[in-house]
């Protein structure tokens, strides 16, 4: 059973380096990709954004009122982030820089992607490293096949049954994800 | 609730691609630099005795620099002297 964000934020407070690495695992592609896909940051920006969030979060962390909030929590305090990030570039402009169009409804499909990577991670270590690797690392079914040592003509249908695995498993959950609002 | 065929499995799976590892590496990091990790490495890039101390013992090294024992520092900083 995967630990809950609210078990692992109140580890981290007791000064558990272990639940740090696991926070900082569990939500690195959750803050990179609002940087990287809501914001549009630049590399070297999003890389100054990340380290921010978790130097301030691990700071904070004491200060935040419901564990189970840490989500929404990374989420605003990386969108403050990118925001004060643009609008530093920005300071010979006069006026308001206001956010890119759309951030909003990207973060929500973030928080469904987070929802649907929360239940890859309750699947067989193979099927989330399979998945992983050709969704999110874009890989190569012989690449796959070389890492894994595995035929890579077999790759398509392993990963045909994973993505069924993961969908029972997401159909066995009574939560819909929630988003963290704007 | 949202029908997850394996269309929308696969879009949202490719949403959320991996950080750099170097950034999450860091970002893993941030207890053991509050308690002095920086510190020792930058001490270890300047000071060749000192880090040859840390080469042959790391845990005695860093005790007789005033760290207190720390098997996660002395883990780290193994793991520096080795990059």
């Amino acid at each position: 059973m995967t630990e809950t964000d609210a078990q692992l934020v109140a580890r981290c407070r007791l000064g558990d380096d272990d639940a740090w690495r696991e926070l900082v695992d569990r939500f690195s592609r959750y803050v990179y990709a609002i940087a990287v896909q809501a914001f549009r940051l630049p590399e070297a920006d999003a890389e100054d954004v990340f380290q921010e969030v978790f130097a301030r979060a691990y700071q904070n962390l004491p200060k935040l009122r419901d564990d189970s909030a840490i989500r929404p929590w990374l989420a605003q305090l990386t969108r403050r982030l990118c925001l004060d990030t643009i609008r530093a570039g920005a300071r010979e402009q006069p006026g308001e820089i206001p956010e890119p169009v759309g951030v909003d409804d990207t973060i929500a499909t973030l928080d469904e992607a987070l929802y649907v990577h929360e239940a890859l991670e309750a699947l067989p270590s193979n099927c989330q490293e399979i998945l992983d690797r050709f969704f999110a690392r874009d890989e190569s079914y012989r690449n796959i096949g070389d890492a894994l040592d595995l035929p890579a003509g077999t790759i398509a249908s392993r990963i045909s049954r994973c993505l069924v695995k993961l969908r029972a498993e997401l159909e066995g959950r009574n939560t819909v994800p929630a988003e963290s609002g704007g | 609730m949202r029908n997850y065929d394996e269309e929308t499995l696969a879009v949202l799976l490719r949403t959320l691609p991996a950080a750099p590892e170097a950034w999450v590496k860091a970002a893993q990091e941030i207890p053991l630099a509050r308690r002095g990790l920086d510190d020792i490495v930058e001490r270890a890039r300047a000071d060749r005795a000192f880090r040859e101390a840390l080469i042959d013992d790391t845990e005695s090294t860093l005790e007789e620099a005033g760290f207190d024992h720390d098997p996660a520092m002395t883990e780290a900083v193994r793991e520096h002297l080795s990059s």
